[in-house]
């Protein structure tokens, strides 16, 4: 049994560690704030540009010549896999929920033939998926959103993967995240990103002879202009979606541990009080019986 | 004139601008243009230079973007900015220092892509420092 000392040690040591996860609890939440309105005030952009893209791509349907970014190489062999996590760990499932679909899509893709490429963005990917899927891993991205996530981050991703995709190192791309449902509940999301799936009712609604729409200079110009910012803007809001479920993550599991430490202290200080009251007693018995021993 | 169009002004970070105006004057690739209410749908790209915002029989505001998109239609028209500054907030230090760095990037740029990258910049810089005047 544990003597009172190494009782009245533990307590302390876990009380601390209770100050500390409740104040990275806190810091999660007033940077949930923040992450989340960067998150809703970026939609509006993204959802203007998926309206644009799906007129033109109405327009241009069934024309040959279209970019290859929003038809796709013709091919689905050598699929990229884009795994966003954060670059931090302490934050419950967070990163571990998104290794495992990359793992789970990987090993799904690999059984049916296909080559794979995962691309970490976010130093927990890298490490995380390593050991299992190290020799598929390309040059990925760390350190991104440190202050917020900056759409010049997301372009620089965006390039990256462009890049890639002019030198014909994938056919289809996609993007892995944990999309933000609430501070409590993430959804490990798959979007395909290239080629660019085209909203289906958008298409619909505008190949009508509501809007005849003109395009200048031509629709393929244009095109060819707004698909690599549309990548940019898929993957900004990957990030900023990302950013804003980790900080929720975090929050919650900073809360639980918060939580169970406190529990654990109420147990250790009924403990100790009971191994006290023992011995206390136990020195009052052999005062006692030696006493009536005289 | 008492229909207005909805004019939106949309960067990546945010919506910058929702209101009815009169008229918008936008930088088109192909030339500026005004868009009024009833304006026939088009869609066009963006030229870095300067929207300006007419209502009320005046200029209302001017901003200055760096390139993008513009979709019209009959009663709104949308522009994606990657970037979006009001004239009044540019100096001239500001215009310096992004065409400095613009430079900067085209001496280093290694790769065709990059070069492309850095020309485009050096024409953001240009149109921003034009746009002060």
């Amino acid at each position: 049994m544990a003597s009172l000392k190494d009782l009245r040690m533990k307590i302390v040591s876990v009380k601390s560690t209770r100050k500390i996860t409740s104040a990275m609890k806190m810091v999660a939440a007033s940077k949930l704030r923040r992450a989340q309105t960067a998150a809703e005030a970026a939609r509006p952009f993204a959802e203007r540009m998926e309206r644009m893209l799906g007129t033109l791509a109405a327009s241009l349907a069934g024309q040959s010549g279209a970019p290859k970014m929003l038809t796709g190489t013709g091919a689905d062999k050598v699929h990229l896999l884009v795994a966003v996590t954060a670059d931090r760990g302490l934050c419950g499932g967070f990163n571990s929920s998104i290794v495992r679909a990359t793992k789970a899509m990987a090993a799904d893709l690999l059984k049916q033939g296909k080559i794979v490429k995962i691309m970490p963005v976010g130093r927990k990917a890298r490490e995380q998926l390593r050991r299992d899927y190290g020799q598929y891993m390309i040059e990925g991205f760390e350190n991104l959103g440190r202050k917020g996530v900056v759409f010049a981050e997301a372009d620089q991703v965006a390039e990256k993967i462009s890049t890639l995709f002019d030198a014909e190192d994938f056919d289809v791309c996609t993007v892995i995240y944990n999309r933000f449902k609430s501070a409590i509940a993430q959804e490990v999301t798959r979007q395909q990103v290239i080629p660019f799936p085209v909203p289906a009712q958008a298409t619909k609604a505008d190949a009508g002879a509501k809007a005849i729409y003109e395009f200048e200079p031509g629709e393929e110009e244009i095109l060819a202009d707004i698909l690599p910012r549309n990548l940019a803007t898929q993957v900004f809001r990957a990030l900023l979606e990302s950013q804003a479920s980790e900080q929720g993550a975090r929050m919650t599991a900073m809360d639980n541990a918060t939580r169970n430490a406190g529990e654990m202290i109420n147990a250790l200080a009924i403990k100790y009080n009971r191994s006290r009251q023992a011995q206390i007693t136990k020195e009052l018995i052999e005062i006692i019986s030696g006493a009536e021993a005289l | 004139m008492a229909d207005k169009i909805q004019f939106e002004l949309v960067s990546p970070a945010k919506l910058l601008v929702s209101s009815p105006v009169d008229m918008v004057v936008v930088p088109g690739t192909e030339g500026d243009f005004g868009a009024l209410v009833r304006h026939a749908p088009m869609i066009t790209t963006v030229r870095p230079g300067v929207i300006v915002v007419h209502d009320g029989g005046k200029v209302s505001s001017s901003i200055f973007v760096a390139g993008g998109f513009a979709e019209v239609n009959e009663e709104r028209i949308t522009v994606l900015a990657e970037e979006a500054i009001p004239v009044g907030d540019i100096t001239a230090e500001l215009a310096a220092a992004r065409k400095k760095a613009a430079k900067d990037a085209l001496d280093d740029a290694k790769t065709d892509r990059e070069k492309a990258q850095a020309q485009r910049l050096i024409l953001i810089a240009e149109a921003l420092e034009a746009a002060r005047h």
